[in-house]
């Protein structure tokens, strides 16, 4: 644990992370979690998704948002179980619908900080056509995307960022799709805050998705995890602790892959962490009210 | 207001207006797109939302989105949409969220003839999305029903937590008749009232009338919303003993406001022994046929149902029962007449059915009287 608190510090530099001390021990981050939901959680022991929830509920206790003001919104998976564990305003939808509803709400309610919590196949699958367009829009949402490359509440099939040659029960011979890079999609598609990290930079996380809480406008943190019962066990990657440890030796701070020459660059096969994108578009909630006033105004 | 000359599709969109809906979602597709059109230009001078989303499966989970931020909500679209919308309608039936999806019908299968009437959705509509489920089903005769029949669907779809489907077709949609409407700052429509406060707030309580209130998001009731089996809270369970309450009141909710829900008109003739039944656009040609089987001084009933969903199975056994013969005329190979002749018995019913894009004519009515 502190090996990897420490990890996180050390390769994100410059940038100042939540004080660690100040979390764990806040009683008001244990009130996030719903007291009347009978736990334990429905994840298998050892899976990443709850480091995740963890991130999540620091995050949005550093931003000191009550837990009225924030909607959870979630499609269909093991990540998408996520919000019914939390004490917030939580809608569980279909499978791959999350940032469909919550465009709805979003706009019904803009005051709502709303987080739609989706996993690689809910995002990217079936829900991508919903995901370029809620990113075009610029809706003031935060899309969480934990990315385990795998379908892991079906029991493992390929997902779209399934890496090639990686094995799932339905591709038993070794994946030949290529993935999608979810990041370098959500900022073709225009979004304008995206970060990736992992479960294992768990302060990392908690620091990017406080950010893009903040941030007014289509916010993307995809978190990359494992699924140690069916990837893992299908690709021989060990245990929970070994697909952790794994995250940190197959991984990158952005601000040390820009150290690296250019021919290091173009031989990189490690996952990338960092912030890639922080800009400013106008946001669709306020464009829209805009219109409203200038509608109500007589203006054409 | 004064008489104006107005499309059914226009009386709609004013119809939602007057209705309180302040949310539209939805993609375009004839022949329903004057809708969104309308609502893209009226609904922000009231302070509404418009937004075309990226598909029909996308504008079904943004309403319900909506109406959860505490928005009335509605979308429009036609059969290809229609099906389309089906999963996150199924969706609105398990979450009991209140809002209405306008199918302009449209001669299918598939892309089928695009700009051509039909009623072939009349399933659809009640069996579209997997699963037992309770679901309203409205159909308007005329433009001036249109616009009341959508108002009626956005306090059917408050008071009763269902989605709520505004079966019109193409020739409703399209046809133009003068209409006056009402002064819209009279119309109301059902608002949920609740007593209880947050700590004891439960958004699927098993009330005795089979309707809990819905509060919104963010207003202090926070509470767990999910497409799966859930308990009163919301949360998924698999306990018998939760399931099965939850289960049987969503499913018989509908059944105990039967008598509000089930909107029929019945012209009775007295010594009728032949009865006409229809709706939509094709109940214009049954009134039609009506008029000129009296005229030649045959005794003809007519019932007109506007709820299609729930069937109105009292008005339609009792119907039967005064007649030998009941007509059942639609324009589709013969759907609601299925249900017809599981009421009213399978010997008596003539089934008068078109579906190649022309509509059901007062003769064909005649024709299968004298039959
Ligand atoms: C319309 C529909 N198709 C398929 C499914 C089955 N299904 C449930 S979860 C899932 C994939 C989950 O993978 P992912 O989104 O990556 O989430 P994870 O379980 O890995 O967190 C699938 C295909 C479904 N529920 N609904
Ligand atoms: S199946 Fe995989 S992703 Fe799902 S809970 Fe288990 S380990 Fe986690
Ligand atoms: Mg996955």
């Amino acid at each position: 644990m502190d090996d990897h608190i420490l990890e996180a510090h050390e390769l994100e530099e410059g940038e100042a992370l939540i004080p660690q001390a100040d979390w764990f021990n806040r009683s008001e981050t244990l009130q996030k979690l719903r007291k009347n939901k009978k736990f334990p959680t429905i994840w298998c022991s050892g899976c990443g998704i709850g480091v995740v929830m963890g991130a999540l509920i620091r995050a949005i206790d550093h931003l000191g948002l009550s837990n009225d003001e924030v909607a959870l919104v979630s499609g269909i998976g093991c990540t998408a179980r996520m919000p019914v564990y939390m004490d917030f305003n939580t809608l569980h939808t279909t499978h791959g619908r999350a940032l469909a509803f919550a465009t709805g709400l979003k706009i019904a309610r803009p005051d709502l900080k709303v987080i739609a919590i989706m996993g690689d196949g809910d995002a990217l699958a079936i829900g991508g056509n919903h995901f370029i367009h809620a990113a075009r829009r610029n809706l003031g949402i935060t899309a969480l995307v934990v990315n385990n490359a795998i379908y892991g509440m079906t029991g493992g099939q390929y997902s779209p960022t399934t890496p090639i040659g990686k094995r799932a029960t339905t591709a038993p011979y070794g994946n030949i799709e290529p993935p999608f890079p979810i990041c370098e999609l959500a900022i073709a598609a225009g979004a304008t805050y995206v970060a990736r990290s992992t479960v294992y930079h768990a302060l990392e996380l908690d620091k990017f998705l406080a950010e893009a809480i903040a941030k007014d406008g289509f916010s993307v943190v995809e978190a990359v995890s494992y699924c140690h019962t069916t990837y893992g066990r299908l690709n021989r990657l060990g245990t929970a602790a070994d697909m952790m440890r794994a995250l940190k030796d197959n991984t990158i701070a952005q601000s040390a892959y820009e150290r690296l020459a250019p021919e290091e660059q173009a031989a990189n096969a490690k996952i990338v962490r960092g912030k890639f994108l922080d800009v400013e578009r106008p946001q669709y909630t306020a464009a829209y009210a805009h219109l409203i006033t200038r509608v109500q105004g007589g203006q054409p | 207001m004064t008489v104006q000359l107005m499309q059914g599709n226009e009386a709609i969109g004013w119809g939602a207006i007057a209705a309180g809906c302040r949310f539209y979602a939805g993609y375009p597709i004839t022949p329903s797109t004057e809708i969104a059109e309308i609502l893209s230009r009226e609904l922000p001078k009231a302070g509404g939302k418009f937004i075309q989303m990226e598909d029909e499966i996308a504008s079904m989970a943004a309403i319900i989105g909506a109406r959860l931020g505490g928005l009335k909500s509605m979308t429009a679209t036609s059969g290809p949409g229609f099906s389309l919308m089906q999963e996150n309608i199924g969706y609105a039936a398990i979450a009991e969220i209140p809002c209405v999806v306008v199918d302009v019908q449209r001669l299918g299968p598939s892309t089928g003839q695009p700009t051509a009437p039909s009623q072939g959705d009349v399933m659809q509509a009640r069996w579209g999305t997997h699963g037992d489920h309770p679901i309203i089903a409205l159909a308007p005769i005329s433009v001036r029903q249109a616009f009341d029949l959508t108002i009626t669907a956005f306090d059917m779809a408050e008071r009763y937590r269902t989605p709520v489907i505004l079966l019109t077709d193409e020739v409703i949609g399209h046809m133009r008749e003068p209409v006056e409407l009402p002064d819209f700052s009279a119309i109301r429509t059902f608002e949920h009232e609740v007593t209880e406060p947050p700590e004891e707030y439960k958004a699927f309580r098993n009330t005795a009338d089979g309707v809990p209130p819905l509060v919104p998001f963010g207003q202090g009731y926070r509470y767990h919303v999910t497409g799966l089996l859930h308990d009163e809270f919301g949360f998924p369970t698999q306990r018998m003993d939760e399931i099965d309450p939850w289960l049987e009141r969503i499913n018989t909710k509908l059944d105990k406001h039967l008598d509000e829900i089930a909107l029929v008109a019945e012209d009775a003739q007295e010594g009728a022994r032949v009865g006409l039944l229809s709706y939509g656009c094709t109940a214009r040609a049954a009134r039609h046929a009506l008029k000129i089987a009296r005229a030649r001084g045959e005794k003809v009933d007519l019932l007109t149902l506007f709820t299609l969903w729930p069937f109105p199975e009292k008005q339609v056994e009792a119907f039967g029962e005064r007649v030998d013969r009941v007509i059942v005329a639609e324009m589709n190979l013969g759907q609601l007449a299925y249900e017809v002749e599981r009421v009213v018995g399978r010997k008596k019913v003539v089934r008068v059915t078109r579906a190649n894009g022309e509509m059901v004519t007062p003769q064909m009515i005649l024709d299968a009287m004298e039959g």
